[in-house]
């Protein structure tokens, strides 16, 4: 029986096609705006229209890589692992479509709305309250189907859950106390809203929620991924159990302490600044387990990523993981977050874990469920284009955002032989130019690897109809 | 998978039964919140508002409203709600996504105090729902922005940021003159306001209306932005934070 007869996969195909449309739009919004920092005529371009200023787009490009993006392939790969792991078919396809056309209905009027300046002003959480409403609805479609799996699986073909399914789970349970939590809002009219909490304890909520998008959204989710596409790729079995066992309850435990230390120096209590950045040290031994765990279940096979574009881009994600999951620790140490609070630093080190571990890991399970489902293998040539386009890209973007935020840090405290301050505060701005100049050239390095990635899904998807039609023709 | 002396493991158990996976789960990412956001709600000295002066006296950071108006508060009085113009300012601020580039939480430095002035209290921000301390600052954070310019300078600068910067990236909203502010909305937002915890009387939202009547959103804006920062007059030799 072929894998397309044994499971439900037509929601996956479609989650996934949209994950990589997603992709190239987001970016693309990305640099758009990363091009308005460097030459502000962007903004406008001579027209007195607020429509494509930063201010309305960057909600948009945040919302549409982490949730149109991410948020696809997490719902893509958690089906496709689900149904393979747990040998059997989704509980319910229908319920899947639903989350499906849900979500993307979802992420519709999110970019109908950000341009029109309908949002609630919390960072990553800025969708007003009907359409948070909506987010619960499909989010519970979505956690419960995947949990209804699970539980109908044979349990004698299949007693123990595997691994990657916690991770997902985790991320489903965390998101929805978060997203739930966090949007909390009493209505003043269809598309305005007031929150509930206010000033400092506003402010915890929405970075408890902020880190945590970060924390389990991107990390757990993909963490997720990882634990299955890795050992899959390389065709061999996860490094350690255990590890992955201790990685998981850290993580779970550990992670949804972190929020606080986006709120060092600030008016909020200094304790909870102080446990959210201890926390955050102590987080490194899990996370660096993790990405050692999936690093070396290549043990013994690291030939394979010489001729392995895929298992590349799976290796390479867990490097910058680790990279970004170290960078994070050090910079919530309040010594050096006093100096990289409010700078471009947070923008590369954020960009860090989203270009470097999320886009690549996603990229890699996107081929690789692509390959599967559709029995075909894609075209060498342009993987190894995206991957190193890519990776030119985020290393370019990474590295011009630290020089600037480090620079803009100094600048800010800087003083001259009279005592007085050294620089004004639009010097640093414009000191900042060469930098964002670089910054929008590695995006768009970015773009144009995701423009490779969509061109070669296209005609792989193109390529399998047409081998199946000739297949057909030669049984009749 | 079991342990030595031959009995299944918890997590070996968990394993086995999806649903007691998700109760563990749960219950493991639910403590951190507890502990560090529940204080917050409970705590007195999260959110102070009182402080002791030089003399020995203490005094209250909220304005000591008794039946006033909210026209008759004079910088320093205290924190207090925004008045009806300053709501629609702040409307707009959040439209236009301001927060995104600008902070409003000035940090306990010796630079940022000469850049910007008194580091920010937490009380300061008690009336703002969602709170805008900001998390970047593309430019200048604006916590103590009111009445560092005049009225004249910000509505030049908001037209058009490059004429009064030239070093500026920021973008022109000059389409804020042409915008007028609706009296009946303020209201429903003052409204709402009030039910999340604003000290709004049946008065001010009533006057509100007539406040805001033919003012335009470029008019709002320098309103609220004016107001940034000036609601608690600082004294020498007064602890406001530990």
């Amino acid at each position: 029986m072929s894998l397309t007869e044994r499971y439900d996969l037509n929601v996956i195909k479609w989650f996934s096609i949209m994950s990589v449309v997603y992709l190239v739009v987001g970016t693309l919004v990305g640099v758009y705006i990363a091009a308005e920092l460097a030459y502000p005529f962007l903004n406008d371009l001579g027209t007195d229209l607020p429509y494509f200023q930063f201010g309305r787009l960057r909600p948009l490009h945040t919302n549409a890589v982490i949730y149109a993006f991410g948020g696809s392939a997490l719902m893509a790969s958690a089906f496709y692992i689900v149904q393979r792991t747990n040998q059997t078919k989704l509980w319910s396809n229908k319920m899947a479509w639903f989350t499906f056309w849900g979500w993307n209905l979802i992420i519709l009027s999110a970019v109908i709305s950000f341009p029109l300046g309908i949002t609630s002003g919390k960072e990553y959480a800025e969708l007003e309250w009907p359409i948070d409403i909506a987010i619960t609805l499909v989010w519970a479609s979505y956690l419960y189907n995947f949990i209804m799996t699970i539980h109908i699986r044979d349990r004698n073909k299949v007693p123990h859950v595997y691994v990657a399914n916690w991770f997902f789970m985790g991320m489903m349970v965390m998101v929805t106390y978060l997203h739930v939590v966090n949007s909390l809002a009493i209505p003043v009219g269809w598309f305005d809203s007031y929150s509930i909490f206010s000033g400092v304890q506003d402010a915890m909520i929405q970075w408890w929620w902020g880190h945590n998008a970060v924390g389990f959204f991107l990390t757990a989710g993909f963490l997720g991924m990882m634990y299955y596409f890795v050992p899959k790729q390389a065709q061999r079995p996860v490094y350690s159990y255990r590890l992955s066992v201790i990685h998981f309850w850290a993580l779970m435990f550990g992670y949804v302490w972190l929020g606080a230390h986006h709120l060092q120096y600030t008016a909020l209590p200094d304790w909870a600044g102080s446990l959210g950045a201890t926390i955050s040290l102590a987080m490194i031994i899990p996370s660096w387990g993790g990405a050692l765990n999936g690093i070396l279940t290549l043990s013994g096979a690291w030939d394979r990523l010489r001729e392995d574009y895929i298992l590349r881009f799976l290796i390479m994600s867990l490097a910058f993981y680790a990279m970004s999951t170290f960078e994070g620790p050090v910079m919530s140490a309040k010594t050096v977050n006093a100096l990289s609070h409010y700078t471009d630093w947070t923008i590369g080190h954020v960009h860090s874990g989203a270009l470097g571990w999320n886009i690549m890991v996603a990229a890699g399970a996107l081929y690789h469920m692509i390959e599967k489902i559709y029995n075909i293998r894609l075209s060498q040539k342009l993987l190894a284009a995206h991957f190193w386009t890519h990776t030119i890209g985020t290393v370019v973007y990474i590295v011009a955002m630290w020089v600037s935020g480090i620079m803009q840090g100094l600048m800010w405290r800087a003083y001259d032989e009279y005592g007085t301050l050294a620089y004004t505060f639009a010097e640093s701005v414009s000191a900042m130019h060469p930098y964002y100049v670089m910054r929008a050239a590695g995006g768009a390095l970015v773009v144009l690897g995701a423009v490779f990635m969509l061109i070669n899904v296209i005609i792989t998807i193109r390529k399998a109809g047409q081998e199946q039609t000739s297949a057909q023709a030669a049984t009749a | 998978m079991a342990n030595q002396n031959g009995k299944e493991s918890f997590q070996v158990k968990a394993e086995k039964n999806i649903f007691a996976m998700y109760l563990l789960m749960a219950l493991s990412v639910s403590i951190a919140g507890i502990v560090e956001i529940v204080p917050l709600f409970t705590h007195p000295d999260a959110v102070k508002e009182e402080v002791t002066m030089a003399d020995g006296s203490t005094k209250s950071l909220l304005w000591q409203r008794g039946d006033k108006k909210l026209s008759d508060w004079k910088p320093g009085d205290g924190v207090r709600p925004n008045t009806a113009l300053e709501v629609a300012g702040r409307d707009i601020y959040l439209r236009e996504g301001c927060y995104l580039c600008h902070s409003q939480m000035i940090r306990p430095f010796r630079d940022e105090k000469e850049r910007y002035g008194h580091f920010s209290l937490a009380v300061e921000s008690k009336y703002d729902h969602p709170f805008q301390w900001g998390s970047k600052r593309t430019g200048p954070d604006l916590a103590r922005l009111g009445g560092k310019y005049s009225d004249e300078w910000h509505i030049l600068h908001m037209r058009n940021p490059q004429a009064v910067v030239p070093e500026s990236v920021m973008p022109k909203y000059a389409f804020l003159d042409d915008a007028t502010v609706d009296g009946a909305t303020i209201q429903a937002h003052m409204e709402g306001l009030r039910k999340v915890g604003v000290p709004y009387t049946d008065g001010d939202i009533a006057e509100a209306a007539a406040q805001v009547d033919g003012k335009t959103e470029m008019d709002a804006m320098v309103a609220y932005l004016q107001s940034l920062g000036n609601m608690i007059k600082f004294e020498d030799g007064v602890v406001y934070r530990e």
